[in-house]
């Protein structure tokens, strides 16, 4: 149900929601990026409106609200163990199309790959989903290209117009709490066109995977992993086993990020690490974007947010790459023909 | 018939050259920056009084050699709008840089372009602009923008060089280690890890920022406050060219300000008046009082923040070519 209504309303319902749930949307940090007097927008608690910011792209995804960067899953002492206690509060989430595709991904890897992963579901199923729309295409966005640029997955779309707030609601307690306001059509705001277009090759064959065009990202690729932080679909973790300091009977197991370009991500016992080269982790990473994950689960995992090509200190193009790709592809196939 | 006051010359921002009858114009830019159209301006000068060319001073101005000691009032009227647009604080409207002894604050490109600087480097030498000129007194000051000091403070007077204080937020760190190795290999090591998290060594943390450079998740940020490194009293020269040390370590703006105008006290109190051309090296009247009694009244009203270091007694080194 659409409806019209005023910011003072929304932040009166935000501050009755405040009681079961905590809010987070992308909010602007200010002089928290990577340079001098540079600001970040990430996600981060907010309890008005007006700390949402909606005229920028968000540098990181809202993933950490549902994979949080460090998440301690359990406690251990000599025999015993205790799970972590899961948050009081639910999650309502502000993102964006992409982003919601972003969601489908995490779910399909952390709800439908084998295994039901505890953790994340205990929070998945206590997060809702407020959708931001997009008038104009930002920098490095090609949602257009991944089919992600609209999406219905959503507990409510809501837009500041002015004095005004549209919202469409898909949730009992939002249509309960707006039963008094003014009823009216809404339709998410969506882009038709992004400046970057991307063409992805339907199949790669396995014989590029050693080609030298990988070589030139090995060179470039400095390994810092910033592409896989800000990507709303990388999900990989890895495992840190803390003893506590003062007493090395007790600790906790903690969960953490991982990034597939990081030095360590292919560390084995023994020591053995089995993609030290920049250029075949950019290829491994690549590849699973727009490649494998398709052949797996029918969609790419890519879902276009441009994040990558935004934060890249190299100026390597995830974009870029994946159009030289195509004409590597079309090139080699020509040939085999 | 040529009758000058080379003394006023001086003072008045112009060379007494080695070409008899010439003169050199000297064009301050305090802080390094200025707007491309004043160029135009300076090429004129250097074409309708001087000989075509122009130098870049090793203190960021530009010396317009080749200038008749008759023309400078011509060129004074020239040079005014470009010190107006330069806001430089000027005694007299129309005559020019009115002193000379102080020398064009200089800074280092800064956080205007840098990524490694850790505060805006001009917007505080033009602030320092404000505060001590005009004055005759020899004073060098510069400011860069993080410990690589590139504008090589640590051979002025007075050198400031930005810190930041990194602010870790530990549940956003996964443990990548990019700080530890950024740390290690550009700066002074000063990071470790416990239980894979990081521990900053506070006592050899410079505050350079490359923490949070290359962090990829915002688990290092800068502090909401810029510090600053004081280092004094660094010189080239014939009898004792020596670097710069620490003074005040993590100081902040306000302080840095009130102890360089506090040293134009000590100097006009203690500077030798017999001393050649009037000019002493702040650096050699403070060998000759003793660096407490500098720090006397250096510090005189001085508000320190509760992080700033002090350093003292503070020693030189350098080269003694003098035999002392």
């Amino acid at each position: 149900m659409g409806y019209q209504t005023t910011a003072e309303k929304i932040n009166a319902i935000f501050s009755d929601l405040s009681k079961d749930y905590l809010i987070y949307a992308p909010k602007r940090f200010v002089g928290d990026g990577t340079f001098t007097y540079i600001d970040t927008i990430r996600y981060g608690e907010i309890t008005d409106l007006a700390e949402i910011e909606f005229a920028e792209k968000s540098n990181y995804s809202f993933k950490e609200v549902l994979l949080p960067i460090s998440e301690t899953l359990f406690y251990f002492t000599e025999n015993e163990m205790k799970e972590a206690d899961a948050p009081k509060k639910g999650a309502i989430v502000f993102l964006r199309s992409c982003d919601l595709h972003g969601l489908k991904r995490m779910d399909t890897i952390y709800l439908e790959n084998g295994g039901v992963d505890t953790y994340y579901k205990r929070l998945r199923d206590h997060t809702k989903f407020i959708l931001m729309g997009c008038e104009n295409s930002f920098e490095n966005c090609f949602c257009v290209s991944m089919g992600t640029q609209t999406s219905e997955d959503y507990d409510a779309y809501l837009k500041v117009d002015g004095d005004n707030v549209l919202v469409d609601s898909r949730w009992d307690y939002l249509d309960a709490a707006l039963a008094g306001a003014t009823q009216a059509p809404v339709i998410a705001d969506s882009v038709t066109a992004n400046d970057t277009v991307v063409t992805i090759p339907e199949t790669v064959p396995q014989t590029l995977f050693d080609d030298p065009f990988w070589e030139e990202y090995g060179n470039r690729c400095i390994a810092c992993g910033r592409c896989n932080f800000v990507c709303p679909t990388c999900t990989c973790f890895t495992m840190q086993d803390i003893f506590y300091t003062d007493n090395g009977k007790a600790g906790e197991r903690r969960r953490v990020w991982a990034s597939c370009h990081v030095d360590g991500y292919t560390d084995m016992a023994g020591g053995h690490a089995f993609r030290n080269d920049k250029g075949q982790r950019m290829r491994f990473k690549v590849l699973h974007k727009v490649n494998d994950y398709k052949r797996r689960f029918g969609t790419h995992m890519c879902i276009g947010c441009g994040r990558c090509d935004d934060v890249c200190p190299e100026y390597i193009s995830f974009a870029n790459c994946i159009n030289r790709l195509n004409t590597l592809v079309n090139d080699t196939v020509k040939e085999e023909n | 018939m040529l009758d000058l006051n080379t003394k006023k010359i001086k003072k008045n921002a112009y060379r007494v050259t080695k070409v008899r009858g010439e003169t050199a114009s000297r064009v301050r830019v305090p802080g390094g920056l200025l707007t491309a159209e004043l160029l135009p301006l300076i090429q004129n000068i250097a074409e309708t009084f001087g000989n075509g060319r122009i130098h870049l001073t090793t203190r960021q101005g530009f010396e317009i050699p080749g200038i008749k000691y008759t023309d400078m009032d011509a060129v004074n009227a020239l040079l005014q709008p470009i010190i107006d647009k330069l806001e430089i604080n000027q005694e007299i409207p129309g005559k020019g840089y009115t002193s000379a002894g102080t020398r064009n604050i200089s800074a280092c490109i800064g956080s205007n372009t840098c990524p490694f600087a850790t505060y805006n480097t001009t917007n505080f030498a033009q602030k320092m602009e404000k505060e001590i000129f005009p004055n005759d007194l020899h004073f060098k000051v510069a400011f860069t923008g993080c410990a690589n000091d590139c504008i090589k403070t640590r051979m002025h007077d007075f050198g400031i060089i930005g810190m930041t204080e990194p602010q870790y937020e530990k549940e956003r760190c996964m443990g990548c280690q990019a700080c530890v190795k950024a740390c290690k290999k550009k700066s002074v090591d000063a990071l470790s890890v416990e239980n894979y998290r990081i521990v900053r060594n506070t006592e050899k943390c410079v505050g350079c920022g490359e923490c949070v450079i290359n962090c990829p998740t915002r688990a290092w940020t800068r502090s909401p406050v810029t510090y600053y490194r004081l280092v004094i009293m660094g010189r080239t020269g014939k009898r004792n060219p020596r670097l710069a040390e620490d003074f005040l370590v993590w100081a902040t703006e306000d302080a840095i300000i009130k102890i360089i105008k506090n040293t134009y006290g000590f100097v006009n109190n203690y500077i030798d008046r017999e001393a050649p051309g009037g000019k002493e090296h702040i650096g050699y009247i403070i060998d000759r009082t003793g660096f407490e009694e500098y720090k006397k009244w250096a510090m005189e009203g001085v508000e320190l923040d509760p992080r700033t270091i002090v350093k003292g007694p503070v020693y030189w080194s350098g080269i003694h070519y003098d035999g002392k």
